[in-house]
């Protein structure tokens, strides 16, 4: 009598305890790497970089434009209550243009030709006090 | 005059597995896959099998011989697939060298197989943000190929276990 197709399929050795083990902590490292990098926190601020030097640090609401310059020409950047994006820039290539607006944190577009970067932040760390 | 080559048990035995891990190769990529760059890996049921059965030399030369012929039978041959490709190859080479020395009382092959997938994705992410997509953004598809790996890596495990029991 043939062997039925079902009884490849059973059989299978047991995972050892050492196999669980891995197997728990990858799902646990999966779990992690969900929660930081699938974060929807919107962000708060917008930090600009020139190569590795930091331009300034922007609150994201208001509506601004403002105007970069890099070692290829003026970059310009705008930011439009809680979003941002570089609305012109002087590369050749326009991936920072093309990558349109950001507006959550950890967020980047980078402008390799001109060197400016935008990175939003979120509202952590938190504030100790606010004035006004 | 005449070249001659004298090629040994060992090198039949090589080629014949990497014959093997060819043909599964080119059976998967036969199939779409429903996400860019998630695969089963169904080629490293043979290389988990060699590492098992042969060791880790063997296993070396049969990965890599697998990554060269099948990209060229495909044609892609030093394209960036073939990058990727061997990329994933090397590292899952070094994490399989390393969890070879796990007790094998406490882990099975599905262990490495897990171990392998996962550092496979790492060597590929890395070409990625390297070389093909050199932006931050690649970090948001981590979540994805390690779900894919841990699946794949565990079914791929599984099956060699049982193909190494029915050797035994």
């Amino acid at each position: 009598m043939p062997k039925s197709v079902f009884a490849h399929f059973s059989n299978f050795p047991k995972p050892l305890l050492g196999d669980w083990c891995v197997i728990l902590l990858s799902l646990a490292l999966i779990l992690w790497s969900f929660s930081t990098l699938w974060s929807q926190q919107p962000a708060a601020t917008l930090r600009i970089r020139m190569g590795n030097v930091v331009l300034g640090e922007y609150s994201l609401m208001q509506t601004k434009t403002l105007s970069v310059n890099g070692p290829m020409g003026k970059s310009i950047i705008e930011i439009a209550q809680g979003k941002v994006r570089f609305k012109q820039s002087p590369c050749h290539n326009q991936y920072c243009v093309h990558q349109g607006w950001l507006a959550r944190a950890h967020q980047a577009a980078i402008c390799i030709p001109n060197q400016i970067s935008i990175e939003l932040m979120g509202a952590s760390p938190a504030f100790d006090t606010l004035n006004y | 005059m005449y070249l001659h080559f004298q090629s040994t048990a060992e090198d039949h035995r090589v080629a014949k597995l990497t014959a093997f891990a060819i043909g599964l190769h080119l059976i998967e990529s036969a199939f779409p896959s429903p996400l860019p760059g998630v695969k089963p890996g169904i080629a490293n049921i043979v290389i988990l099998y060699v590492l098992q059965r042969y060791g880790i030399q063997t296993a070396i030369w049969v990965s890599l011989l697998r990554v060269f012929a099948s990209s060229l039978l495909m044609g892609q041959f030093l394209t960036p697939t073939f990058l990727l490709s061997l990329s994933g190859a090397l590292m899952s080479l070094m994490a399989l060298a390393l969890a070879n020395w796990l007790p094998k009382r406490y882990f099975s092959v599905i262990t490495l197989s897990i171990l392998a997938a996962f550092a496979h994705i790492a060597g590929q992410l890395m070409i990625v943000r390297l070389l093909l997509i050199p932006h931050a953004s690649v970090m948001v598809l981590i979540p994805v190929f390690a779900v894919a790996a841990l699946f794949f890596g565990f079914i791929n495990g599984m099956i060699t276990a049982k193909l190494l029991n029915k050797q035994a």
